[in-house]
């Protein structure tokens, strides 16, 4: 059962942490209160649109806005060419031409005016009125049709230094890692496996459409309002991009509804920035559900060549991957992260990957739970499984006796701490889910996946109230909880109840520097630093007690929620709470607060198996999820059911890649599917409950044991499913999403 | 853009014989405001017809059912009558979408929007229901298949609309099933849909089938090859297995985002073969 | 293009409210009444975040015009605690951690009452399917279907 799985490998004792209390935003967010990215007005506020690009590839010779400009309730219109003439480096540049395209459109969907109106219907109207003379160019989609002699090119000049002369020119990237001698290693090999893998482009599908509301006036000053995984990442582009001080726009995050990556970079906002400075009012903006699928997120589409060399008992010899990933039509799709974390869960003598970034023309990628970790799981976990099988081995156990533990020296360089792969395959081993008897066309799967887990740029502030309540300000929209879970942090440092804290999103006006909320690093980065924020405020309080009792401040030590005298010489002064230290902080030397300020190293890699059975309909290809648990390492659950639900979350985004999610473009290169009606997100009928096991092996760089958790769920269920489906319907699906065509079709060519 | 909401059939025809420009019908409006906000329709006025005395109404006639053309989908299934006599009809009826569009989604705007792929139109089809048009003329009665004449196409005149869909009298020993296959368990265009019915004699011979395949072709097929291999037979395995081959032969599908044309040609057979099952098990095999 | 009066009731309160004819109840409740409970995720009634019910009909209230709401009842997440009473749902949800970003939970919610309504006590699979036109991208489903079959189970003992 999901809700009392918790197995606790830790001995400390917490008194708040690890337990279930209710998250702060509960009520707003069931009583319909909680604003979101369209739930702000402004007062005189314009309705600001966009128009795309109906061709996946042209030269954009003119744009022609003037009938669009004197239509009456347009109030601005712009075109790349508004943008202030500003250097910028690679990756911004990119971004701003995503925003709005500069020379040429590069996929279906890509942005090239935008107009703001006094109304939805006028700004419809004035789109239509915008003529945009295109050049159409040949386009290619498939990552592995654009790095073929002749492909269509999509930027003159090809990638960076890392790419050897005389490739593909929509090669952006080369990158390599690994150790050993990969040949020397597969002649120990009793049986070597060679096998190529594909995986389709996914959407993150986060329900909220991307929204803001910009406000922009002539002394320089803006503000911005908007659903966001990271308002100081959306501070620091657009300031770059229209060239403002970073100081002189406030960004405020709304409630996020979802991102999972997809909202760590921005696409309306600067548009956006620009509409109001034209206009001088308010523009709001709002993207279709059409738009957030044609022209935002998704992820990369890959092709993955892997080799394994195994011995009879098990043992992997060698094992080498080449990944290619599309990112779409600029560079930075994750094959880097792909190429790193393929070979992570195991301990290797020889392992070596190589990975191609490629440029297409299809959305610009954004990253998604894990970025580029799944589609290499999928390849290197579906071709253990495929040797373990060959060689009548049990797959859990070919994984335990390779798996990587504290000292490996990992594939993509470091040597790992504790780490918990090892405890989450033995747990798996023993979990009664693993001996079930399974009926006719059902089958069971397993698969490990890895995730590194970050850090990164982090302030918190906290302070104490004069009636001895405390508030803490941070700087990282909450996805999944995470205020609960800073609050939870500071009473348990503080020794206070919850319910004496509370947590708020500051904007960016309030704090320094915060790093996006990704990389799982928030309940890690953030945390650390709400704790240690909190210890701050402990001295200082300790202070004050000390200053009252008139002894030095080492001889108070804090305790239970109060200064308690400490030592030989610290007298006999009855303790003094938080509450009564702070209802007196005016008089000892004003109010109390601590911070922190960190970029914290020591995340904490996370490993998890997940276990699934599927059935098949040998007649029609449906593939049916019949039972799933996932056995992943937390470190510490702060919140043990907010834990619980990035585990089934993750696990569930990974069923719709593994079976009928997929970016389907036709001859054209225009999207076909973009709706949720053809993009096919699993719905509740599809599928069971999701079962959890959360291990907790501490992570020795967070003062409670944290890691991440957020991501790695998404990584094993792609290969674990495709296992799964194999053992029940005797076909090797090797490329996803295993919908049921492709599935019949494979069953009927068996 | 105008919107009209008549209270009455005469008024409905009045209104639709004068200058409306384009006008669009709106039952429940699952298609019709799909198809406005992707700006696939631009009417120029939509009639409401929700508000036209009977329209919403199920009704016992000559041992059949009427059902109005505003009667949702949901109330069709809560309707126990309808429900007991057709209910191959009401599963069609009830799998168009969600239990949110099932709220509203009505059987005679599904056959009117006339998509390819429309889940209750193979069932209406197989049951051999009647559309009663009302237009300026009065009152017609068709046979369903004769509405769709094509994707998005009907046989509707100017002024034309459905105004209630007929159910006949279900024979002595009959039954009726659909199924559709789609990727997902829910809110997926049906890749495939079949509607079988049929009557057994008191020995569980079949006397009488009709068979009807959606999504595999421009319109519904009516597949008689398939009908002829149950009628005579106890619609064992044997004459299951020709009435698969018969509609996998029927079948003219198309590859598109939803189906390759080897799959759909495969699962007309695989879905007939199942619902034909089921219907017989419903006419008391 | 004219716009037309519409008299309504909304969470049993008299409302009043001009749209245009093709506007729908989704944009009159958020952009006209302020009531940005209801959410669009899609416009297409495809994800069931902008659930409502019209005379007691679960609907998505993006498929419906504002025109059509005159003279009937429409409820919203809005109404669905009685003043600073959580409806059972509403408390089960929080309890259950049955929402992760909250941008699906009013729509569901909205949804998982009208299930209750018509069901005092459905099966998981009934409930499954009841909610599968509410798309929810966090979860996995698991923590909603047990906080809906909770608060059913709740409902039915309280009553």
């Amino acid at each position: 059962m999901a809700l009392d799985s918790k197995q606790v490998l830790d001995t400390r004792e917490f008194k708040v942490v690890g337990t279930r209390v209710l998250r702060p935003d509960g009520v707003d967010k069931v009583t319909g209160k909680a604003r979101f990215g369209a739930d702000i007005t402004a007062p005189g506020m314009l309705v600001g649109l966009v128009l795309r690009s109906p061709h996946a590839h042209a030269k954009i010779k003119s744009i022609d806005t003037s009938a669009a400009e004197a239509m009456d309730g347009v109030h601005a219109v712009v075109t790349a060419a508004d943008f202030p003439n500003i250097e910028l480096d690679d990756f911004t540049a990119d971004v701003r031409d995503n925003c709005l395209a500069g020379a040429k459109a590069l996929y279906d969907g890509h942005a090239v005016a935008a107009v703001a109106a006094s109304s939805n219907h006028i700004a419809k109207k004035a789109l239509k009125a915008i003529k945009v003379d295109y050049e159409v160019l040949d386009h290619v989609t498939d990552v592995d049709e654009a790095i073929k002699p002749g492909a269509p090119v999509l930027h003159e000049g090809g990638g960076n230094e890392s790419v050897p002369e005389g490739s593909s020119p929509n090669i952006m990237a080369r990158y390599e890692f690994g150790h050993g001698d990969i040949e020397a290693g597969l002649k120990k090999a009793d049986r070597v496996l060679e096998r190529s893998y594909k995986t389709e482009a996914t959407h993150q599908g986060y329900i909220e459409p991307h929204a803001c509301l910009a406000t922009m006036g002539p002394d320089g000053q803006a503000d911005l309002w908007c659903c966001t995984q990271g308002h100081y990442m959306v501070r620091n582009t657009c300031a770059a991009i229209l060239g403002l001080d970073q100081g002189q726009l406030r960004v405020t995050a709304s409630e996020i509804g979802g991102g999972f990556g997809g909202k760590t970079t921005v696409f309306l906002e600067p548009v956006a920035m620009m509409l109001a400075k034209k206009s001088s009012r308010p523009v709001k903006m709002v993207m279709t559900r059409s738009e957030v699928l044609r022209a935002t997120g998704p992820t990369a589409s890959s092709s993955v060549d892997i080799r394994i060399g195994m011995t009879k008992d098990g043992r992997i010899t060698a094992a080498a991957a080449e990944l290619r990933y599309q990112g779409g039509a600029y560079a930075g799709s994750p094959v880097e992260f792909g190429a790193m974390s393929a070979f992570a869960p195991y301990d290797l003598e020889n392992v070596q990957t190589i990975g191609w970034d490629v440029v297409t023309n299809r959305p610009k990628q954004a990253a998604y739970r894990a970025p580029g970790a799944p589609m290499a799981a999928f390849a290197v976990e579906s071709a253990i499984d495929e040797l373990a099988k060959g060689l009548g081995l049990d797959p859990l156990e070919v994984r335990l006796k390779n798996a990587a533990r504290e000292g490996t020296v990992a594939s993509y360089g470091p040597t790992y701490p504790a780490i918990g792969l090892e405890a989450t395959l033995r747990t798996a081993k023993d979990h009664p889910h693993w001996t079930a008897p399974l009926g006719e066309n059902q089958g069971r799967g397993v698969a490990c996946g890895f995730w590194f887990n970050f850090g990164g740029d982090t302030c918190v502030s906290l302070n104490i109230t004069p009636d001895g309540t405390v508030t803490v300000s941070e700087g990282n929209p909450d996805i999944g909880g995470s205020r609960a879970s800073m609050s939870m942090m500071a009473a348990e440092e503080l020794g206070i109840p919850y319910e004496k804290v509370r947590t708020i999103v500051a904007d960016t006006g309030s704090l320094g520097q915060n790093e996006v909320t990704d990389g799982s690093r928030v309940t890690f980065a953030v945390g650390l630093a709400t704790i240690e924020a909190a210890r701050a405020a402990k001295r200082e309080m300790c202070k004050r007690a000390a200053m009252v009792w008139g002894i030095e401040p080492e001889a108070v030590e804090w305790k239970d929620g109060a200064a308690h005298p400490a030592g030989p010489n610290a007298g006999t002064h009855p303790p003094m709470s938080l509450a009564e230290i702070a209802e007196i902080a005016s008089n000892t030397g004003g109010p109390i607060a601590g911070h922190h300020e960190a970029n914290p190293e020591g995340a904490g890699v996370s490993f998890a198996t997940h276990m699934v059975d599927t059935e098949v309909d040998p007649e029609t290809g449906a593939v049916k999820i019949l039972r799933y648990t996932v056995f992943q390492d937390a470190g510490k659950a702060v919140h043990p059911d907010y834990v619980e639900g990035q585990f089934q979350g993750g696990a569930v985004q990974g069923i719709g890649w593994a079976l009928n999610e997929e970016y389907i473009y036709g001859e054209d290169g225009v999207l076909q599917n973009a709706g949720f009606l053809d993009y096919r997100i699993p719905v509740a009928s599809d599928l069971p409950m999701i079962d959890t096991v959360i291990l907790e092996i501490p992570n020795p760089g967070h003062p409670y044991g944290v890691r991440g958790v957020g991501e790695t769920s998404i990584v094993p269920p792609l290969a674990a499913i495709a296992n799964s489906v194999s053992a029940a319907s005797g076909v090797r699906m090797t490329d996803l999403p295993m919908s049921p065509p492709k599935v019949l079709k494979a069953i009927q060519d068996q | 853009m105008r919107y009209l909401a008549p209270a009455t059939l005469e008024d409905a025809t009045q209104m639709l014989g004068s200058d409306l420009g384009e006008c669009r019908i709106l039952a429940g409006g699952t298609d019709l405001l799909v198809r406005m906000r992707s700006g696939f329709a631009e009417p120029d006025s939509i009639l409401d017809i929700k508000r036209i005395d009977g329209m919403r109404d199920i009704t016992r006639e000559d041992g059949g059912w009427r059902i109005g053309a505003a009667v949702s989908c949901a109330e069709m299934g809560e309707h126990a009558g309808l429900s007991a006599d057709w209910p191959g009809v009401v599963e069609a009826a009830g799998l168009i979408g969600s239990t949110q569009i099932q709220g509203r989604c009505t059987v005679a705007g599904n056959l009117c929007n006339a998509s390819p792929a429309a889940d209750s139109v193979p069932a209406l089809v197989a049951a051999r229901a009647m559309a009663r048009i009302a237009g300026p003329d009065g009152t017609r009665d068709v046979a369903v298949e004769h509405v769709p004449t094509g994707p998005g196409q009907t046989s509707l005149g100017k002024g034309e609309f459905v105004a209630s869909i007929f159910l006949p009298a279900r024979p002595e020993n009959a039954g009726d099933a659909y199924l559709r296959f789609i990727p997902r368990t829910e809110m997926d265009i049906a890749v495939v849909g079949c509607g079988v019915s049929l009557t057994l004699d008191g020995d569980g011979t079949c006397t009488d089938a009709h068979v009807a395949l959606g999504a595999v072709g421009p319109t519904v097929i009516i597949v008689e090859a398939g009908a002829k291999a149950l009628v005579g037979t106890q619609v064992d395995d044997a004459a299951l297995d020709a009435l698969a081959a018969a509609c996998s032969a029927a079948a003219t599908p198309i590859a598109d985002k939803r189906g390759t044309v080897e799959f759909r040609t495969h699962v007309s057979g695989v879905l007939a073969k199942r619902a034909a099952k089921i219907a017989a098990s419903r006419a008391g095999a | 293009m004219s716009k037309i009066h519409v008299t309504t009731k909304i969470n049993g309160d008299p409302t009043e409210f001009l749209c245009e004819p093709d506007e729908t109840l989704l944009d009159v409740l958020r952009d006209r009444l302020g009531m940005t409970g209801s959410k669009e995720g899609c416009g297409t009634g495809d994800c069931g975040a902008c659930s409502v019910t019209v005379n007691g009909r679960l609907v998505c209230s993006c498929l419906v015009l504002g025109a059509e709401a005159d003279g009937v009842e429409v409820a919203t997440i809005e109404g669905m605690a009685d003043g600073d009473q959580l409806h059972p749902l509403q408390r089960k949800f929080i309890e259950h951690a049955a929402l992760q970003c909250g941008i699906c939970t009013p729509g569901i919610l909205v949804a998982a009452k009208s299930l209750l309504e018509t069901n005092p006590n459905p099966t998981e699979e009934e409930t499954r399917y009841w909610l599968a036109g509410n798309l929810c991208r966090c979860t996995g489903y698991d923590k909603i279907i047990r906080a809906v079959m909770e608060a059913g189970k709740e409902m039915r003992e309280a009553s």
